[in-house]
């Protein structure tokens, strides 16, 4: 009997999966970046033997405990929703994901076992320079445990060294150099981990402004305004050039996200980059309605983006949807045909294997392997479904990109007048430099949007669409734990944030 | 540093805890409402609880792949 999807149900487990995944995400870049900040606060210390740096560096490290305390465990509740919402998909790629997330809890607990607790127990315990070690491997050890989850996020975007075990319906894990080293999964972390460095930042800027505006804790602020403007400007860069080497990886592995990126319906050479533009409502893929109501583009600098050449084509949504034969672009259509042609050789190796025919289930497999890469193809129901919502990635891009080309300019500007001891004068720019941590946190999570709404219809690019992934749950049970999620998520937040305000305005005194 | 060393270091590490044990409070609350309370009563490990070995949760997982695409009216 063929399973029928309740698109309200996969909704939910999507819903629920976002929401708990974003709230992961608050906690995670501050945690990845203020503990370099501290490492540096106290590498000053270390150096000049200056106490107010002692000070600066345990009055931030309270702030990183108040993040870490809120955050810690907020990822299990992933684990959770993937052992009940997305069981089939947690069955087929748990030998992928398996080795990762082992290595990752092992990492994390052995840094916050030892390091951790050093850091925050050890200043008149250990030596000045043992603590300061504790401290750095602290920043390294937090960074490199978010190597293993974002390898294994890299993977559903491009799926490489496995191979798919038929008998077991599994993924099976055959190179992992193949998947730590994978040009997405590098471009990942050196993105998710740079952009956290910078939110960071941000947030230094933010609350040190604070201190400015209301005329406290002078010195504390200006000296972690220098630091912080010198690490986020730095680290801005790093953002900038990763996050085009993402764009180009979209290009080459996963074209269709980024033409839904650049809202390019029909494809063309010398592509410009949209710089602004306000979409038509109206805009369906193959009709001839316009694209845009306004819009302004940099010129040839998609094709720059996407093929690292000016004068090349960029595929766009109609091309990879109807194929483009002059450009030797294969359609979603024939693609439903080789996915169709995947299940049936698949369904007859299982028959055969029942039948114990062993001749004909190893013609079958082989028939199967040719095809199996557009297996995912035989579960939508038309082409269009192949495309991923265009409004939310289009203005989710470019928001995003525009922050992260404005960040920059705000930390050379704090950078300057901090030098020059004119920051407490320009009370405009410290009043703008209290809305730094939303907007940090906009750009933050309007990255991973892009990242996953570009993924779908897709769990697992081409072979494994979400609506196969999800468990064969009640729309009204999924809907349920998704509230229970909202109430328990809204009141672990408002903790943080009064906790953390609590703490922002005791200051550095401790009490 | 001996094991008795390290053990002070984290009794009195703990001890002297002012923010710390706030937090420590909330990290333990959080804790029981994901184990003793979400993880038991609403996050079943579907596969794990419904089958009893690897080769039946393939099979079942096998039979969804085979059996959730559209039917062959719906494709190309």
């Amino acid at each position: 009997m063929m399973e029928t999807f309740d698109p309200a149900a996969v909704n939910w487990a999507r819903a629920q999966f976002a929401l708990t995944a974003m709230y992961h995400w608050m906690f995670v870049p501050l945690t990845l970046g203020l503990s370099f900040l501290l490492a540096f606060f106290e590498t000053f210390y270390y150096k000049t033997g200056d106490p107010e740096w002692k000070r600066i560096t345990r009055f931030w490290m309270r702030l990183f405990a108040v993040n870490f305390a809120i955050g810690i465990a907020t990822g299990l509740i992933l684990e959770f929703q993937f052992g009940t919402n997305w069981s089939n998909y947690s069955w087929m790629v748990g030998d992928i994901f398996g080795a990762p997330l082992a290595i990752e809890v092992l990492f994390a607990f052995f840094i916050e076992a030892t390091f951790f607790a050093v850091m925050f127990f050890g200043w008149d315990r250990v030596s000045p320079r043992f603590h300061l070690f504790s401290t750095w491997m602290v920043a390294i050890g937090s960074s490199l445990s978010a190597v293993w989850i974002l390898v294994a996020n890299a993977w559903m975007q491009r799926p490489v060294g496995m191979v798919f075990n038929p008998d077991l319906a599994r993924f099976e894990m055959q190179d992992i150099a193949a998947v730590i080293t994978s040009p997405v999964a590098v471009s990942h972390f050196l993105h998710a981990t740079s952009t956290s460095f910078v939110l960071s930042a941000l947030f230094v800027l933010s609350v040190s402004s604070w201190y400015l505006l209301k005329g406290r804790y002078l010195r504390l602020a200006v000296r972690s305004v220098l630091v912080a403007s010198v690490f986020g400007l730095l680290f801005s860069f790093l953002v900038i050039l990763s996050g085009d080497q993402a764009a180009h990886n979209a290009a080459r592995f996963q074209p269709m996200k980024l033409a839904a990126m650049e809202a390019l319906y029909r494809g063309e050479k010398n592509a410009g980059l949209v710089a602004i533009g306000l979409l038509n409502p109206e805009k369906k893929p193959g009709d001839d309605r316009p694209v845009f109501h306004q819009a302004v583009h940099f010129p040839y600098l998609l094709s720059l983006l996407a093929n690292r050449r000016l004068d090349t084509f960029v595929p766009g949504i109609d091309d990879l949807l109807y194929g483009n034969p002059a450009e030797g672009i294969v359609g979603v259509s024939e693609k439903m045909v080789l996915g169709n042609e995947a299940l049936e050789q698949l369904t007859r190796y299982r028959q055969a294997r029942k039948e114990k025919d062993e001749e004909a289930a190893a013609f079958h497999l082989a028939a199967f392997k040719k095809v199996e890469d557009h297996l995912g193809f035989a579960y939508l129901d038309g082409p269009e479904e192949a495309v991923p919502h265009v409004p939310i990635l289009f203005y989710g891009f470019h928001v995003m990109v525009g922050l992260g080309f404005l960040f920059p300019l705000i930390f050379l500007l704090y950078l300057i007048l901090a030098l020059k001891n004119r920051l407490p004068r320009y009370r405009w720019l410290l009043r703008l430099g209290l809305l730094l941590v939303p907007l940090g946190f906009l750009a933050s999570q309007l990255g991973w949007v892009v990242t996953e709404m570009g993924r779908q219809p897709w769990a697992i690019h081409h072979i494994l669409p979400v609506k196969v992934a999800q468990s064969n749950l009640a729309a009204a049970t999924v809907q349920s734990t998704f509230y229970i999620f909202l109430v328990l998520l809204t009141l672990l937040f408002v903790a943080e944030v009064r906790i953390m305000l609590s703490q922002i305005r005791i200051g550095p005194e401790e009490k | 540093m001996t094991l008795t060393g390290i053990w002070r270091f984290y009794r009195d590490g703990f001890r002297s805890m002012t923010l710390g044990k706030t937090l420590w409070a909330l990290i333990l609350i959080k804790l029981i409402v994901l184990f003793g309370f979400l993880k038991v009563f609403f996050f079943p490990d579907l596969l794990k609880t419904r089958y009893d070995n690897d080769y039946d949760r393939g099979a079942f997982v096998l039979r969804h792949i085979l059996e959730s695409a559209p039917p062959e009216r719906n494709r190309p």
